[in-house]
């Protein structure tokens, strides 16, 4: 990575910061609605493995915090907005929502609201890869409290067993909900789990992008080679609640700060600009380009769209005019 | 025209879309090297080999999730769940994932996997191997739920199944696999939607599907035999969307119903069908709609007890003459 790299990485982290910043006060004016996960305090772990993969090439997956991993595949960030805000010109023509975030068109293959749904799916979409021998990996980026499903452990001894170009990535962020790892799982580092299906895997730093960066490299390397599937667990932090309905009562104040004082991008901005790379006048300018792209672009985007149309209401449910349903071409009549 | 076993039309209906299509697939436990546990991929193994004929782990929402993960890529699972009683545990994957991703995703991703699966009450399994399911998927709005009477349906619909671009259900029943039935020499697609007169009659519609169909149109011939009744079977082998048309047509015609099912009567078929029947010709009716369903129990082991839980040809012929007054 170079310095140009690094500063476009920095760049792209704050935008994420700045996206879901924005989209608190949109739910707090009750202009988004339903469950809302926010990313602020993650960033180094999307931005850093996606850095190292192929966006749009390579398909990603991932739960209900999902935004940033779908504009990281290529989704327009305008299109997320106005997906939040329920709107016909959102991702999924506002019927999916936060939690339910698609960008086929990018191989974003979606968000999903069931903790572990995604193991077995980006499984089978790396089978899917390896039947038609392409070059591409199946991406599946989960939580810590996940690793508690029966899902979990289902899809990763398929996926080795039938050695499925699939990376596992793990944002170990200590928390599902208001349960503390500790009090719910018996092994810790998730990263030691998988050893039981024979799947190779680290565990890393998950606030400094560029040792992210580094070890995602390295799990993308082995996965595109073609040797099988590969677990990264990164260590990281969620500074808000688990979604907006959460009091964030059951962390202490001190763990919080000792996190936020290792917030992903004040290391990188620090680092660049020891560096000499960056000022902080720089800084500010693009934060400020940033504010006025959501102001002034992406939020009047999302409010000015139209709403979908409830004689639309049925649409989406089965393909259209399929001719299979009714026996095909050449079906007999029944 | 050949008369073939049930297992053997769903065999051939395997092959002939595997070797159609690279891209379709089998999967399940004990299919491949083992051949399937009612001979469904037979032999298919040595055909298509590891990477298309897939022995699964024992990990049922696992490789269904797979399946489903595989199709969004274009890749068509037809994926056998070894009994309908283990598919519970695959729930997860077909109704949260599978029927959901169309139209959360505002018709961007389908899910074009066909899941088949035998249930059924067969001989002496006991409670945790004989659950009909068929209501349950029949609840998941985005699921196809198709369920043939005869090796003819059971291939042909098979072949429309994995061609088609939603997720399929396929319900089966364990009894009903070494069945004989003529299926065309010619390729041929069978409707996933609609219903079909198995009998034409005048008196009364009898409604059945899967093996039920079988009990109906016993008792519809010995009602013929003995007592002069002139029944109508219909074949409800698409159960979801059931066909609303179909069911009207053949009551406005007979103006008398009874549906056969070898489930417990809550929340299934027969509760269905009679709610459409009230909404689409009450008024043609001349006797009050009847089910003729499974005691609402777990069923037994012993032999006489488990008889007695499932309906029967008999039990249909008491009450159609109950309902004619004969
Ligand atoms: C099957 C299922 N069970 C429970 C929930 C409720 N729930 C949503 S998120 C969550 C915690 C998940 O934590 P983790 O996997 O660590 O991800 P994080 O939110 O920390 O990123 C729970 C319990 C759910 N959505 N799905
Ligand atoms: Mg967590």
């Amino acid at each position: 990575m170079n310095n140009t790299d690094k500063k476009r990485l920095l760049r792209d982290m704050l935008f994420s910061r700045r996206f879901e910043e924005h989209c608190y006060v949109g739910y707090v004016e009750r202009k988004i609605g339903g469950f809302l996960h926010l990313y602020p305090g993650q960033e180094a772990c999307a931005h850093g493995v996606m850095a190292a993969a192929k966006p749009g090439f390579d398909y990603v997956i991932t739960g209900y915090r999902d935004h940033v991993h779908a504009m990281l595949s290529g989704a327009d960030p305008k299109a997320v907005m106005a997906e939040l805000y329920a709107k016909e010109t959102g991702t999924c023509k506002g019927r999916g929502g936060s939690m339910h975030i698609f960008d086929v068109e990018h191989r974003f293959m979606g968000g999903y609201a069931l903790v572990g749904g995604p193991f077995p799916l980006a499984a089978g979409m790396a089978k899917a890869i390896k039947l038609k021998g392409g070059e591409e990996i199946a991406i599946c980026f989960l939580g810590d409290a996940a690793n508690n499903q029966g899902s979990f452990h289902e899809a990763l001894n398929m996926a080795s067993v039938w050695k499925l170009p699939v990376l596992y990535v793990c944002e170990n962020n200590l928390y599902g909900i208001g349960t503390r790892i500790d009090r719910s799982t018996a092994v810790l580092d998730q990263y030691k789990r998988v050893a039981g299906y024979n799947i190779p895997s680290e565990q890393v730093d998950g606030q400094d992008i560029e040792i992210v960066y580094k070890a995602a490299q390295k799990a993308v390397d082995h996965v595109r080679s073609g040797t099988g599937p590969y677990f990264l667990e990164l260590m990281t932090y969620r500074y808000r609640g688990h979604s907006m309905s959460d009091s964030n009562t059951y962390r202490s104040k001190d763990e919080e700060k000792e996190w936020i004082e290792r917030d992903p991008i004040n290391i990188l901005r620090e680092r660049l600009i020891k560096a000499k790379v960056l000022t902080m006048a720089e800084f500010k300018a693009m934060d400020k380009e940033i504010l006025d792209e959501i102001d002034n672009e992406i939020v009047p985007f999302a409010e000015q769209s139209p709403e979908p149309d409830v004689a639309e209401l049925e649409k989406y449910l089965f393909a259209e005019n399929d001719p299979w349903v009714t026996g095909g071409a050449q079906g007999e009549a029944s | 025209m050949a008369e073939i076993r049930f297992w053997e039309a769903i065999r051939r209906a395997h092959d002939e879309e595997m070797a159609n299509d690279p891209l379709v697939i089998a999967m399940g436990e004990d299919i491949g090297v083992a051949g399937g546990t009612y001979k469904a991929t037979q032999g298919l193994y040595d055909k298509y080999g590891p990477e298309r004929i897939i022995d699964t782990p024992i990990s049922e929402n696992g490789y269904t999730g797979l399946g489903i993960g595989a199709s969004f890529l274009g890749v068509r699972p037809i994926i056998e769940i070894m009994s309908v009683n283990f598919a519970w545990l695959a729930l997860d994957q077909i109704a949260n994932s599978a029927v959901k991703v169309r139209y959360m995703s505002g018709g961007q991703l389908t899910a074009p996997v066909v899941i088949r699966s035998p249930g059924g009450t067969a001989h002496q399994l006991g409670a945790q191997h004989s659950a009909r399911m068929e209501k349950v998927f029949m609840g998941i709005a985005g699921l196809r739920v198709v369920t043939p009477s005869t090796p003819r349906q059971a291939y042909g619909m098979l072949k429309s199944a994995v061609r088609c671009n939603d997720p399929v259900f396929i319900y089966e029943h364990e009894l009903m696999y070494n069945m004989k039935g003529e299926v065309p020499d010619a390729e041929f697609f069978h409707p996933l939607v609609g219903s079909e007169v198995a009998r034409e009659g005048k008196d009364v519609t009898l409604f059945g599907y899967n093996i039920s169909v079988h009990w109906c149109l016993e008792a519809a011939k010995l009602l013929a035999d003995k007592h002069g009744i002139n029944c109508e079977v219909v074949d409800l082998y698409c159960l979801s969307p059931l066909d609303r048309a179909g069911i009207k047509k053949s009551v406005s015609k007979t103006h008398r119903a009874i549906i056969v099912e070898e489930a417990e009567p809550a929340v299934g078929v027969g509760a269905e069908v009679m709610a459409i029947i009230n909404e689409e010709c009450f008024f043609e009716l001349d006797a009050a709609p009847k089910r003729v369903s499974a005691v609402n129990i777990p069923i037994p082991y012993n032999h006489a007890l488990e008889k007695a839980t499932i309906p029967h040809a008999k039990d249909v012929v008491k009450a159609v003459r109950a309902m004619m007054g004969k």
